[in-house]
């Protein structure tokens, strides 16, 4: 088997070949997904806790989801509210939970670098859903496979990734990921919503949009993340809408199959047009969605599968 | 009378510029002269045969902080002049961002007394403004009186130009030096990093290094507005040059440090957000390094120091951008700054012009010199001495050194202070 990894951290560990191969299981999983029983044993009897110290709602269903059907016994912990108040450290969490002795362990943090942190902590695979403005690697490994679906291949295909990038892990994961597999990447935002050093990772910048897309196969919208904005990033909404928002005029410009991707959740009529957004005949979106929870029960079984090689190698004593 | 004959020695004068062999007689705590590496020694002089080795002024470290008052688990007086001994530091100048800061003279007579308490010389620099809140000047007066070597806020920026500009009219008056921390306070506020490729794909916040060469340039207008003595505690940025080659040409009394970290480390040192490599400001790029080690041999870039910073492991243990800032380096400057030596940038009497000489005459102390006359402020070691650092051997109470592990030459065999040895054995 060729998916080494122990820990799935960030999309900038993984070969190639080890993207391959988990995308591979992810469409078998796709296809188990749209059976009426929906069952494997692959965790069976392994436990799997979910760590958000963020908000979310739909990684951390897709996550459970996916422990489900496997057959992992999955908890969800929802670290704003708990011991993490009381002053507790990241690390303190860590070791505690390690003690309950998981097996997978879903973690999702504001903080760059936190997941790398806790990783280095524990004895259980650990799967970053999202940290700070790094990574988001399994959201950039459901991006992939849904393109491969959509196109027919992961490579030589030009992807429009568009928005806020200089505030986006997924940005950063597919940038890495879609990189590693020989496409065109063309990145489109205001200046203010680009990230530094740009110009050194081998991608085109526009600032016009249309300039961008034009002849992209894979239109990438991104979230406008109100949330995280300091505040004067941009004038307004209307005028981000007006000159980065995705509308039928500008998607004329790409390649005529090109299709629409966006991580979600969309704010419609700030970086999307709803009709774009609900256009079977462009639109992934719906898609992503369906991926995500394959591309996340291929992600578990493959660490499972190296954590159970390793622990079986130290009962026996071998070095792996 | 006591005198000790240091014989067989590898003399560093950095006044002179010189490193060649000779001896150095030490009368009094003080030194006498100089002669033959193999000069006989005066009757009843203790003799110690340096084999060869480097003797040279002891280092003087600008910018060290001490966890006293406030943090003394951190690093005490007795800690830190255990490592500085150690290192081969003879004199800190210690910082003021202690909590409370030293900023009204009781608190400096306190640190003062205090002082005592360690094995080598302390000389206190005290906050620039109350509280170090940047709204009203401290008593630039009565602490200079009592011996404050220096007036600064630390890494806070006086953000109000026109209190700064004030602290500076009045600090020329008492002929105080002020020591600045060059950045613009807006631009660099919640940055973690130094913008770039690296700290956007590890999604680490940023600053543009501009906003060095901004902060600079403020200062520096104010400084000719005001005529004040002017010290940049770390000047770290190839852009940040131009400015202050023009304000010295112009006449202005004006100087300007590094650490010794952005004199060897660069920004991808960082790596999986090793937060042991967090500093302020944060590590820059390898252009920018090697042009600083050019800008310290041409002269432009006068102090280099280890601005010392306890933190203890939980301060560390951290996500990258929440983990407190600074590194311990009283016993790593000089083995650190070894490699420049090594690599070729430096000269043995251009780093002891930058790490003993040039801070002696800004702040007015008579060592840092083998000048007869100077105190016997000495260490002796072996520039070759090749080891592995480990963090847990160093003497301070904090063990945060992104050169644990390293492989480091120059080994420290003595350490004098006014003729008495304070470190190492009598072999």
């Amino acid at each position: 088997m060729s998916f080494r990894a122990r820990h799935l951290l960030g999309i900038d560990h993984l070969s190639p070949p080890e993207i391959v191969t988990l995308l591979d299981l992810a469409q078998d999983y796709a296809g188990l997904n749209r059976r009426t029983i929906k069952h494997s044993d692959a965790l069976a009897g392994m436990t799997q806790i979910n760590m958000f110290f963020e908000n979310s709602t739909r990684t951390q269903s897709s996550f459970e989801l996916a422990g489900m059907r496997l057959g992992a016994d999955v908890m969800n912990m929802s670290m704003q509210t708990s011991s993490v108040k009381k002053g507790e450290t990241l690390i303190d969490t860590a070791l505690t939970l390690n003690a309950m002795q998981p097996d997978l362990l879903v973690v999702r943090h504001p903080q760059s670098g936190a997941v790398n942190l806790l990783a280095e902590k524990v004895n259980c695979a650990v799967i970053n859903a999202g940290d700070g403005r790094h990574e988001h690697p399994t959201q950039a490994l459901l991006d992939a496979l849904t393109i491969r679906r959509a196109k027919g291949r992961l490579h030589r295909l030009s992807v429009a990734i568009c928005g806020d990038i200089a505030h986006s892990r997924v940005a950063r994961s597919n940038l890495i990921l879609l990189g590693k597999m020989e496409n065109r990447i063309r990145l489109i935002g205001p200046a203010t919503l680009m990230p530094a050093g740009v110009g050194e990772m081998g991608v085109e910048v526009f600032e016009d949009m249309r300039e961008g897309l034009r002849g992209a196969d894979v239109v990438m919208m991104l979230r406008l993340q109100r949330e995280r904005m300091d505040g004067g990033f941009i004038p307004s909404e209307r005028e981000y809408y007006h000159r980065w928002g995705l509308d039928a005029e500008k998607l004329a410009l790409a390649a005529p199959d090109a299709i629409v991707m966006h991580p979600g959740p969309m704010n419609r009529g700030v970086e999307i047009d709803g009709t774009i957004a609900d256009d079977i005949n462009r639109s992934v979106i719906q898609d992503q969605v369906e991926m995500g929870v394959a591309v996340r029960m291929a992600a578990l079984d493959l660490l499972a599968r190296n954590l159970r090689a390793e622990r079986g190698a130290a009962a026996a004593g071998v070095m792996v | 009378m006591t005198a000790i004959l240091f014989s067989n020695a590898r003399l560093i004068d950095p006044e002179a510029g010189t490193d060649g062999p000779g001896s150095l007689l030490v009368r009094d705590g003080r030194i006498g002269g100089r002669g033959a590496p193999d000069e006989a020694a005066p009757e009843g002089a203790e003799i110690v045969d340096c084999g060869g080795r480097v003797l040279a002024p002891g280092l003087i470290d600008w910018g060290v902080k001490i966890g006293e008052p406030g943090e003394r688990h951190k690093e005490s007086f007795r800690s830190a002049g255990l490592a500085a001994a150690a290192g081969g530091v003879t004199t800190i100048i210690a910082r003021p961002d202690t909590a409370p800061p030293i900023d009204t003279p009781e608190s400096l007579e306190f640190v003062t007394r205090r002082a005592a308490d360690a094995k080598v010389n302390i000389r206190h620099m005290a906050a620039l403004t109350k509280q170090r809140a940047g709204r009203e000047m401290v008593e630039i007066g009565f602490l200079s009186d009592l011996g404050a070597a220096a007036f600064t806020d630390g890494v806070r920026v006086v953000s109000d130009s026109k209190l700064l500009s004030r602290c500076m009219a009045y600090a020329r008056g008492t002929g105080a030096l002020i020591v600045g921390h060059p950045q613009d306070a807006g631009l660099s506020k919640g940055a973690a990093a130094t913008s770039g490729k690296f700290a956007s794909l590890y999604g680490i916040p940023a600053v543009s290094p501009m906003a060095e060469v901004m902060g600079l340039d403020r200062d520096l207008a104010l400084v000719a507005m005001t005529g004040c003595r002017w010290h940049a505690d770390q000047v770290t940025l190839a852009a940040a040059l131009p400015a202050l080659r023009r304000v010295r040409a112009a006449g202005l009394d004006v100087t300007a440090g590094i650490s010794i970290h952005h004199l060897t480390l660069n920004e991808f040192d960082v790596g999986d957000y090793r937060t042991f490599f967090r500093f302020t400001p944060p590590l820059r790029s390898e252009d920018d390094r090697e042009a600083m080690v050019q800008a310290v041999a041409e002269g432009v870039i006068d102090v280099i120091a280890s601005f010392h910073t306890p933190q203890d492991e939980e301060s560390k243990r951290l996500p990258f951008e929440a983990a407190a800032p600074g590194a311990v380096g009283l016993q790593t400057l000089l083995p650190a700054a070894m490699r420049l030596y090594h690599q070729g940038g430096l000269s043995l009497p251009q780093l002891w012009r930058a790490m003993s000489l040039n801070p002696a005459k800004r702040l007015g102390l008579e060592a840092g010199r083998l000048t007869p006359g100077a105190p016997a402020d000495l260490v002796l070691f072996d520039p070759d001495a090749p080891f592995v650092l480990d963090r847990f051997a160093l003497l301070s109470k904090s063990k945060n050194t992104p050169f644990d592990g390293a492989r480091m030459e120059g080994r420290v065999a003595g350490t004098w202070i006014g003729g008495n040895r304070v470190f190492g054995d009598a072999s």
